[in-house]
């Protein structure tokens, strides 16, 4: 209990000393709890159309007004932010597994491998992904369901962390510790889970951030598009629809503006935690700031 | 710059647009088993209201002409010809109209906002940058960074949103949809140029807004580490200026990484112009893959999405090949270092 208290101090104290990996993990957190206290709060069902009157503006009964399929805006974006967290968290950890894989085998164990995986992650990080992605989900059949969308934006979330890995163990590989266990009897994959993997930690989170970050991106530019699971109200769904039905020009900012601002928060968010993770794995950074 | 190193680049640039092409001819097809023929035949036969008989032999006809019925290689060698001539087909949607011509009607809408774009964003960011970290730069500039770093965290078409409302909506001083007005006619006049200018100030100002934090946080980055290299120190005991100092010393030197990761931004940049165009109805390559995305119109779908790679794929090229001209050092000979 007393070492537990005391790590918890430490936390505190480090995040005092790291005022962004604070806020964003801050943020983040607000996010989650604000879809799982609404859930809780509001019911579910309130985001399916027809919930309510057609197109009100926020009141007392709607207190973020109802779009023109009488969703409950304030219910939209409670559930909303739910699944593009459940998207962008289970893309991201997907794509971060593919990278570790892929980066540790190509750093590792060089060669062939290593000059055809760094060659395919830098090809398709020169491609525009957005535009690559809308003709997998265009030729989809039917409904497109969350796990689909999930699996079609992970399978392009893998070459920052595949590169950011690779680049890491390359540095590590021959360091003496790493030759030390090596000589000690440890096969491969010991010596990558058990030495190389621990020291990669810090990175491992900011790839994690980073991959997530960008499979938000992806799926919510993909749903603005009209190409996400039209009939699940995920924050971009709510922005293609408010755009499809001219929500701006009639004059409904409670439309698009309530999940604007949760997908900037999530955003920022994001954006801090990375800026935070860059700090603790490069200490270098730290004098300037 | 040798022919070996212009050999080396054309080369990459080859492998980026036949892996693209190869891309988007395979992923569907692993995806789904799905016959785009077939659909858009059961709509249109829906939407006639008659449920037509000869569906079938209609959909094996079609399959034949368009070489469905072959084998997977040989569709993908016939895809990869008709990719080469730049050969879309015919638009679905918008039959007899052919893709190719839709497509360059759009690009130069496209071409031309989000050119201008990335590029004020990246100057004005690297040179604000550049300032930031230089000691001699006024105080307040240290005050909008903060800003600008929360606005780069947030995708571009959430800003155009905000802009759109209280800039057209609100207040009325920017039109609040496409390219240019409508009652006016197209020509190449100084009315018609201006009216093109106040449409496109939005949209373009959503995308620099959001750009400029970027590039300033990366270039400022850099020229802290680069104001204290020795040829600077050497430089102020010279007794230069300051200003031919930054200017000569340390933005040009810093300012080569830089450009290799604007080369490398350049994708991520138009998956976000795309959306863009979407919010503000620009008559560009964005708005017309919306409609193609909601017209289910196969080929236009293909032929936008590959010349939008082909655009950035040309774009990458051309910086890369700007790269020795801006760096007196590389000569790109073989043996040099």
């Amino acid at each position: 209990m007393n070492a537990l208290r005391k790590r918890l101090w430490g936390a505190v104290a480090y995040g005092r000393r790291n005022p962004k990996l604070l806020s964003g993990v801050g943020l983040i957190l607000a996010l989650v709890l604000f879809w799982s206290i609404g859930s809780l709060l509001v019911s579910p069902t309130r985001a399916e159309p027809l919930a309510g009157l057609p197109s009100q503006s926020p009141s007392w009964q709607y207190l973020l007004g109802t779009d023109s399929h009488g969703r409950d805006l304030l219910a939209v974006i409670m559930v909303g932010t739910g699944f593009t967290l459940r998207i962008g968290l289970s893309a991201g950890a997907i794509g971060l597994g593919i990278g570790m894989i892929l980066g540790f085998l190509s750093g590792y164990y060089g060669g062939l491998l290593d000059t055809v995986i760094k060659g395919a992650a830098d090809v398709l990080l020169t491609l525009p992904l957005l535009a690559v992605l809308v003709v997998v989900v265009a030729m989809m059949p039917g409904v497109i369901s969350l796990n689909v969308m999930i699996l079609v934006v992970a399978s392009l979330s893998w070459m920052l962390p595949t590169r950011a890995i690779r680049a890491q163990v390359l540095t590590m590989r021959e360091r003496a510790y790493i030759q030390v266990a090596r000589l000690s009897g440890m096969n491969n994959l010991e010596v990558i889970v058990k030495e190389l993997m621990p020291n990669l930690l810090p990175y491992l989170a900011a790839c994690f951030v980073g991959a997530t970050a960008g499979a938000v991106l992806a799926s919510i530019g993909l749903e603005a598009l009209g190409l996400g699971p039209q009939h699940l109200p995920t924050l971009g769904m709510t922005i293609y629809w408010a755009i499809s039905y001219a929500a701006m020009l009639r004059g409904m900012w409670w439309w698009w503006a309530p999940p604007a601002v949760i997908i900037a928060l999530l955003f920022v968010g994001l954006f801090l935690l990375t800026a935070g993770l860059d700090e603790i794995a490069n200490p270098r950074l730290r004098r300037g700031m | 710059m040798t022919l070996d190193y212009l050999l080396k680049r054309l080369g990459f640039f080859v492998l980026v647009v036949w892996a693209a092409a190869t891309l988007i001819f395979l992923l569907p097809r692993l995806a789904s088993e799905r016959n785009p023929i077939l659909e858009r035949m059961g709509r249109t036969a829906a939407a006639a209201g008659v449920i037509s008989e000869g569906l079938d032999e209609m959909v094996k006809e079609w399959e034949a002409k368009f070489g469905l019925d072959q084998p997977l290689w040989r569709q993908y060698l016939y895809y990869l010809r008709d990719m080469l001539h730049l050969d879309f087909g015919y638009s679905l949607a918008y039959y007899p109209a052919k893709v190719l011509d839709q497509v360059t009607r759009a690009l130069p809408w496209t071409i031309g906002l989000f050119g201008m774009a990335t590029l004020i964003s990246f100057v004005l960011g690297s040179f604000g940058g550049a300032l930031l970290a230089w000691p001699k730069a006024p105080r307040f500039l240290q005050y909008f960074l903060p800003l600008f770093l929360t606005l780069s965290a947030v995708p571009y078409y959430l800003l155009g949103l905000v802009l759109l409302f209280l800039f057209a909506f609100t207040t009325r001083i920017f039109p609040l949809s496409g390219g240019y007005s409508v009652a006016v006619v197209p020509s190449l006049s100084f009315p018609f140029i201006l009216d093109i200018l106040r449409h496109s100030v939005l949209p373009g100002l959503a995308m620099v807004l959001a750009g400029v934090g970027f590039w300033a946080l990366q270039m400022r980055g850099m020229m802290v580490l680069g104001l204290e290299e020795d040829y600077i120190t050497f430089a102020e005991a010279k007794g230069l200026g300051g200003k031919r100092i930054f200017f000569r010393y340390a933005l040009r030197n810093v300012l080569l990484p830089q450009v290799t990761s604007f080369a490398l931004s350049l994708g991520m940049a138009i998956s976000g112009a795309i959306l863009v165009e979407v919010v503000f109805g620009y008559p560009g390559l964005g708005t017309l893959l919306l409609k193609a995305v909601s017209g289910f119109d196969y080929n236009l779908i293909n032929g936008v999405v590959f010349i939008i790679i082909i655009i950035i794929a040309v774009a990458t090229l051309l910086v890369d090949l700007l790269y020795p001209w801006l760096d007196p050092r590389i000569t790109y000979r073989r043996g040099m270092r």
